[in-house]
């Protein structure tokens, strides 16, 4: 049960609820099957004849209808108990424990994740993209936004699946109890990469995340070497089209904000792992990992290359 | 004939007779398929037009079968490129498509359509003609959806087709007009042979079927086809205003323009849900009927079961809002959907604990149709309670749109569709074409589907488990779900081999199984009582019905009533059936049976020229085709004295 995406584990408060109901819908369906298969066993073994059709007369035995009523009888036990056990769950998850002190908006693309945090002023609200970053132990509040088409957020270790539906805010909640990396992974079928369109959730000790919050707000820093100059130069020319970097005049909207890039460690929505070498193949040739993906290849020579992904580099 | 002679008859009170061969063969003359190509268009036999749509389904059960194989070996590991992302989403849409709407409705209907009028001691359907008519149209809705895939404009939105993916914006293409102007085509054919089913069974019964001893397969038949004349129109809505949405610029589904993509949902899943009863229904009720007569038992708790499947519908119609658990419906409406979607499991408990006490308390005599019979049971009840699972709604948030829904929905219809079907065929296979099915082979296919199938998707529940989403044309290795794939990849191409066997036995045993004869099982029911195949007016003499098992009345001997096979209503001047009271089944009138016709094959050529010409948007040729359409319809119904009632006799 120890897959990245398996949730028969959970380390969240709403995982805490759901997981031992999970674990006991799924005990019950086990138990009933073995049941059934056993019932009908002993009946084909107690009566089963070697004869042919022809030879045997037919005949009804008497009692077959309690069968149905005691079979009715036990089975509703199960159905009762896993329907008050739902509802009960359903409202101890409906809402978060307490009133939620960060709350984010996600926006699903096709086909990546795009995470506003709202600031208690303007200036403190920050973007990132397809990694979300939570404080542990505390509830957070997601605001729920489709940008194209429906997609689902999902992030199985945490919490269940509620849908980015473009015309409506959807609202949900997650809180982990335990640090670490969880991954996400979109569940509504989007189009061509759906299959691509993971992501991950960061829970943080709170001194962590203040740590990350306030890197976060930080603009690019400028540009330390001619090299990296360059490569800066080429950015605002070519990917700014798409992509902001604060600090820069890169400051579009379509594509995931690339200020603090080097911070998360996956590009391409949890594609591709976020390393130099990986970096340079995905601007050369997005298409051959992501097929489909709205992002272009890039026609680079080799020194241009080098110097976009120097420049890259040092936005951490 | 002159108009005397024809007033003359329309006075007489219907003759009743035996059977002789004098009066077999004017029947045959009668009703008798004409020979030759046009003969063959033209006819509206009911045992010709089910055979049809059985042997359609089959081959679209087939094709769907190869395009689920090469989706398999894309997912037999981590990271393949076999298909392109394009090509793998339309052939799972399409793979989708044509099991759901193609095979496994139609495969029902087939049998049905074959089996009614054979079951209910009648000469025909109610109406013969709307009937080639639902066939046809099925023929050309299959091939106008499919025209697409083999040109590489197939569905890409998976068979649910969530809009705004499917609206013109992110799908320019035709693949989604195809669809959805292919999907209200079939539909027509449908609620066309929803209406035949629903008449057939309320006016065509033999006299003393009242509807308490009709066979359990009506009863899902009857219950699936009221269930679609009420949602199709749902569905078909759908899709037609999606079509408004594309090529006239509407906002039905658009939220820029102040539409909603969950409408699309819920007019969707108003259909959807109703529909995947309705694909099971009929199946459930091949395996009521199926398995007493291999116990030599009678059904125990027929009232029960019969019950149960109309209640299985009337809760089917609350459910549909458990396929949209996460889309953010408040939690107050999410729980009525999830308690109605637990207890939907009460009837279906019936319908397994009755099937179970009929084998418990009979002597089962192990056949291939037997094992299929049975086999669907444990079957049924697994693809039940991982349905049971995901409603419960925080469980369901977990389970939605993963493989365990993707295990979930094949043990349903393989299991509760697919296992039924392929039994039923051995079952009633020899009534069909007079042989028997070869037994030894039919174990052979047995096992094998039992054992592919088990070994492809009981391990599928665990792939979800572990969070494999579904539609993916791919995935990372690391996630553990790579051993997990490759189990069910060679399990599916075991189930492939099986479902082979199970051709090649059917074409085998139709070019030499040994002779059937008219009752090799020893059957309860009317059409064991004829020969096998039967011949085209099914019964020389109206047979009158006493109990529930006619042709088992002696070894039951349940009181003194019998029921009367060898004597009864002749009804021999032209084409002519028996129409009974809805209820009681008392003779009521005589229905004149129309003549073998071209005129439902021209409508669906008109229709199919008119749904063509709005896909190319081709406006000259809709109306063309729409005048087609009418011209059809007036050759149709243009009056015909030969059709004129003797109602009058039966009352006086």
């Amino acid at each position: 049960m120890n897959g990245p995406l398996a949730y028969l584990d959970g380390f969240g408060r709403r995982a805490d609820i759901v997981v031992p109901l999970t674990w006991a819908v799924t005990i019950i369906s086990i138990a009933v099957c073995i049941v059934i298969a056993a019932l009908l066993w002993m009946a084909i073994r107690r009566g089963r004849e070697a004869a042919g059709v022809d030879a045997m007369a037919v005949r009804r035995s008497e009692g077959g209808m309690r069968f149905i009523t005691i079979g009715l009888a036990v089975s509703l036990v199960p159905l009762l108990v896993t329907l008050v056990w739902t509802m009960s769950a359903l409202a101890a998850i409906g809402a978060p424990p307490r009133r939620a002190r960060v709350e984010i908006d996600v926006t699903a693309h096709q086909w990546w994740w795009q995470a506003d945090y709202a600031g208690d002023q303007p200036s403190l609200g920050l973007r990132t993209a397809n990694e979300i970053h939570i404080p542990v132990g505390e509830p957070v509040l997601l605001r729920l936004r489709g940008a194209d088409v429906i997609h689902s957020f999902w992030v199985p270790k945490l919490s269940g699946k509620t849908d980015l539906i473009p015309g409506q805010t959807n609202l949900t909640w997650i809180e982990a109890n335990a640090p670490g990396r969880y991954r996400g992974q979109c569940a509504e079928y989007c189009g061509l990469q759906h299959a691509h369109m993971a992501f991950e959730v960061v829970a943080d000790t709170p001194a962590q995340f203040a740590a990350w919050r306030q890197a976060q707000l930080q603009t690019a820093p400028p540009a330390a070497t001619p090299q990296q100059a360059r490569g800066r130069a080429l950015v605002e020319y070519r990917c700014a089209l798409c992509h902001t970097v604060r600090g820069t005049i890169a400051g579009s909207n379509v594509g995931p904000d690339l200020t603090h890039l080097m911070s998360r460690s996956m590009i391409a929505a949890g594609t591709l792992p976020n390393d130099s070498a990986h970096l340079a193949g995905w601007i050369v040739d997005p298409q051959s990992f992501k097929p489909g993906s709205l992002m272009p290849a890039q026609a680079l020579t080799g020194d241009q290359l080098a110097d976009v992904t120097a420049y890259l580099e040092t936005l951490k | 004939m002159t108009p005397a002679r024809s007033q003359r008859m329309i006075a007489d009170t219907p003759e009743i007779g035996e059977v002789t061969q004098a009066l077999r063969d004017r029947l045959e003359a009668i009703w008798e398929t004409k020979p030759g190509f046009v003969g063959w268009l033209a006819s509206v036999d009911h045992k010709e037009i089910g055979l049809r749509y059985i042997v359609t389904a089959f081959l679209l059960l087939a094709i769907g079968g190869v395009e689920a194989l090469v989706m398999r070996l894309q997912l037999i590991g981590p990271d393949r490129h076999l298909l392109t992302p394009e090509q793998y989403n339309q052939f799972f849409s399409t793979h989708g498509m044509t099991m759901i709407f193609l095979y496994a409705s139609p495969i029902l209907s087939g049998f049905s359509n074959y089996l009614f009028p054979l079951f209910l001691g009648s000469r025909d359907m109610a109406f013969p003609r709307m009937n080639a008519l639902s066939y046809w149209v099925y023929l050309a809705s299959a091939l106008f959806l499919y025209a697409g895939f083999v040109v590489g404009a197939g569905p890409n939105d998976g068979w649910f087709n969530y809009v705004p993916y499917a609206s013109r914006e992110y799908n320019p293409g035709l693949n989604m007009d195809i669809y959805a102007l292919g999907m209200i085509l079939l539909g027509i054919s449908t609620s066309v042979g929803a209406a035949n089913f629903i008449v057939t069974v309320f006016r065509c019964r033999a006299p003393g079927m009242s509807i308490n001893r009709m066979p359990v397969i009506i009863w899902g038949t009857l219950t699936a086809s009221v269930a679609n004349l009420v949602v199709i129109p749902a569905v078909s809505l759908a899709f037609f205003l999606l079509w408004l949405d594309r090529q006239f610029g509407t906002h039905f589904f658009d939220p820029a323009g102040g539409g909603q993509p969950l409408l699309w949902q819920h007019l969707f899943w108003m259909f959807g849900h109703p529909w995947v009863y309705a694909i099971v229904l009929p199946a459930m009720g091949m395996v009521s009927d199926g398995l007493p007569v291999f116990c030599r038992h009678p059904l125990v708790g027929y009232t029960a079961v019969a019950l149960a499947t109309v209640a299985t519908m009337v809760l089917g119609f609350g459910v549909w809002v458990h396929h949209m658990f996460a889309t953010g419906l408040p939690g107050l409406s999410l729980s009525f959907f999830s308690g109605a979607s637990i207890l939907i499991a009460i009837p279906s408990a019936v319908a397994i604990f009755a099937w179970i006490a009929t084998i418990w308390l009979g002597r089962p005599i192990l056949t291939t149709a037997f094992l299929f019979f049975a086999s669907m049971i444990l079957l049924f009840v697994i693809g039940g309670v991982s349905g049971f699972m995901t409603a419960s709604v925080p469980v369901d948030w977990q389970l939605t749109d993963t493989y365990f829904i993707v295990a979930h929905i094949h043990y349903v219809l393989i299991g509760i569709n697919v296992f039924p079907v392929v039994g039923a065929t051995y079952f009633w296979f020899p009534k069909m074409t007079g042989r028997l099915m070869d037994e030894r082979l039919g174990r052979w296919n047995f096992w094998t589907m039992f054992a592919g199938f088990n070994i492809a998707f009981l391990p599928m529940h665990l792939t979800g488990l572990m969070g494999m989403p579904r539609r993916v044309y791919t995935y990372p290795a690391g996630m553990g779900f790579t051993t997990l794939n490759l189990i069910t990849t060679i399990g599916s191409f075991l189930f492939a081999a099986g479902v082979l066997m199970f051709f090649w036995n059917v074409v085998k045993s139709w070019r030499g199984g040994a002779e059937a004869g008219p009752d090799p099982w020893k059957g309860p029911t009317l059409e064991w009582a004829i020969p096998s195949p039967p011949p085209p007016y099914n019964f020389a003499v109206i047979p009158t019905i006493a109990t529930r098992h006619p042709l088992w009345e002696d070894d039951l001997d349940e009181g003194r009533a019998r029921s009367t096979l060898d004597r009864g209503m002749t009804l021999a001047h032209g084409k002519e059936a028996l129409a009974t009271t809805s209820l009681d089944g008392e003779p009521d009138m005589i229905l004149k049976m129309p003549e073998d016709t071209l005129a439902p094959l021209m409508l669906t050529l008109a229709l199919t020229l008119l749904f063509a010409a709005m896909l190319g948007k081709l406006w000259w040729l809709a109306a063309i085709g729409s005048g087609a359409v009418l011209a059809a319809l007036i050759f149709w119904t243009w009056p015909r004295r030969q059709l004129l009632e003797r109602e009058a006799a039966v009352h006086g």
